[in-house]
């Protein structure tokens, strides 16, 4: 079955978000392939959260996620650059506030 | 057959189930479709030896307290009983290592070779639709230790059905190659079902003590488990006919040999050794 696979008969490749644990938000784990959204959070399932990885999984089909240009990275990031009163640097965080 | 010999076998099969099964998943470790089920398979081959180890420390206990005599007459296996007569304790590992075909108490269904992904469907999806009902009553056992690795496996098993049920319809239900396939190996494998639900002596005397059950009793509802899934996937439910049967009194089929030769070999050629 493998040798046949044709880059057009191929499953559909999905991105896979993992929350850790309650409370936090889901991260970005990795892509699997899978032939549909069911059969993509059972292939997650297995192959992120073997080790206990997490408590709940979103999956998004790649085709669906929308990405910036990296070549229109100076106009969308630098102007940022120098607007240091955007940071909220000038607060010192108590240790107990953790995740921030 | 008195109770302990007879818990004994039970809680072999049991394991036997397990570590058979669990070694033909895992030939497909490399080989999978597509990485994913590969990881799929493997991980799901990992519950059924995980299943398998705990069922033998507790049958290699239960071996240990028997009296000498018991223990040298129960099995035939020159190995084991080499250890029994230096009267050393035997192991988890002398169990699933040491001992030949005929001593090995698994149904035949799991030792059937995975011949494609439809038969390696089929043959999960007869066993996993089994297990969901045979540990849901197991866990009520009055035997403590096997209640609780019931209540552990009843899980995994739910899992393990779970991705079952869903290839069957979705090679049922898919291509006219996927569908024929999965009939074939659904019709094929079909024989092979009936020895679920057959007693032995162990059965009768495990299930009087309510260590057990009446596994004949289990049939109704899993052939209406069965059902669903097969109208879902568009299978034709295959007719009752001849049941093949025998392993779980330690007569197999030819495949059992091959499996256990390629399981056994190191431990045999090289006694103890570990890596």
């Amino acid at each position: 079955m493998a040798q046949q696979t044709t880059n057009k008969n191929e499953w559909p490749l999905w991105e896979v978000f993992i929350r850790s644990k309650a409370g936090l938000d889901h991260k970005h784990a990795g892509s699997l392939h899978a032939a549909d959204a069911e059969m993509a959070i059972e292939n997650a399932r297995d192959v992120y959260t073997r080790r206990m990885e997490g408590v709940s999984i979103w999956v998004v089909e790649s085709k669906n996620i929308h990405a910036s240009d990296p070549g229109e990275s100076e106009s969308l990031y630098d102007p940022a650059n120098d607007k240091i009163y955007r940071h909220p640097t000038f607060y010192n965080l108590p240790d107990a506030v953790k995740y921030m | 057959m008195n109770d302990q010999k007879a818990l004994l076998q039970y809680t072999l099969r049991l394991a036997d189930d397990g570590l058979i099964l669990g070694h033909r998943l895992g030939e497909w470790c490399g080989h999978g479709p597509i990485l994913e089920q590969d990881i799929a398979l493997t991980n799901t081959s990992l519950d059924h030896l995980g299943r398998a180890r705990s069922l033998y420390q507790y049958a290699a206990a239960v071996f240990n307290a028997l009296p000498v005599a018991d223990k040298a007459a129960f099995f035939t296996s020159v190995a084991i009983q080499k250890e029994v007569a230096e009267e050393t304790a035997i192991d988890e590992d002398d169990l699933a290592y040491l001992r030949d075909g005929w001593d090995y108490r698994n149904v035949l269904l799991v030792e059937q070779p995975n011949q494609d992904w439809a038969y390696t469907v089929a043959r999960s999806f007869f066993y996993d639709s089994f297990n969901s009902l045979f540990f849901k009553e197991l866990s009520k056992s009055t035997d403590q230790t096997l209640a609780s690795i019931a209540e552990k496996s009843l899980k995994e098993v739910t899992y393990h059905l779970r991705w079952s049920s869903e290839w069957c319809v979705r090679l049922g239900d898919g291509t006219d190659e996927s569908h024929a396939r999965m009939q074939q190996a659904i019709n094929e494998l079909w024989a092979y079902t009936g020895e679920l639900f057959t007693m032995n002596d162990a059965d009768a005397a495990v299930a009087a003590q309510g260590i057990g059950m009446d596994l004949a009793a289990l049939r109704p509802q899993w052939k209406e488990l069965v059902t669903s899934v097969f109208e879902e996937a568009t299978m034709a439910m295959p007719t009752d006919a001849w049941m093949h049967k025998g392993g779980k009194d330690g007569r197999h089929t030819e495949y059992l040999g091959y499996i256990l030769a390629e399981l056994q070999f190191v431990q045999r050629a090289y006694p103890g050794m570990e890596w």
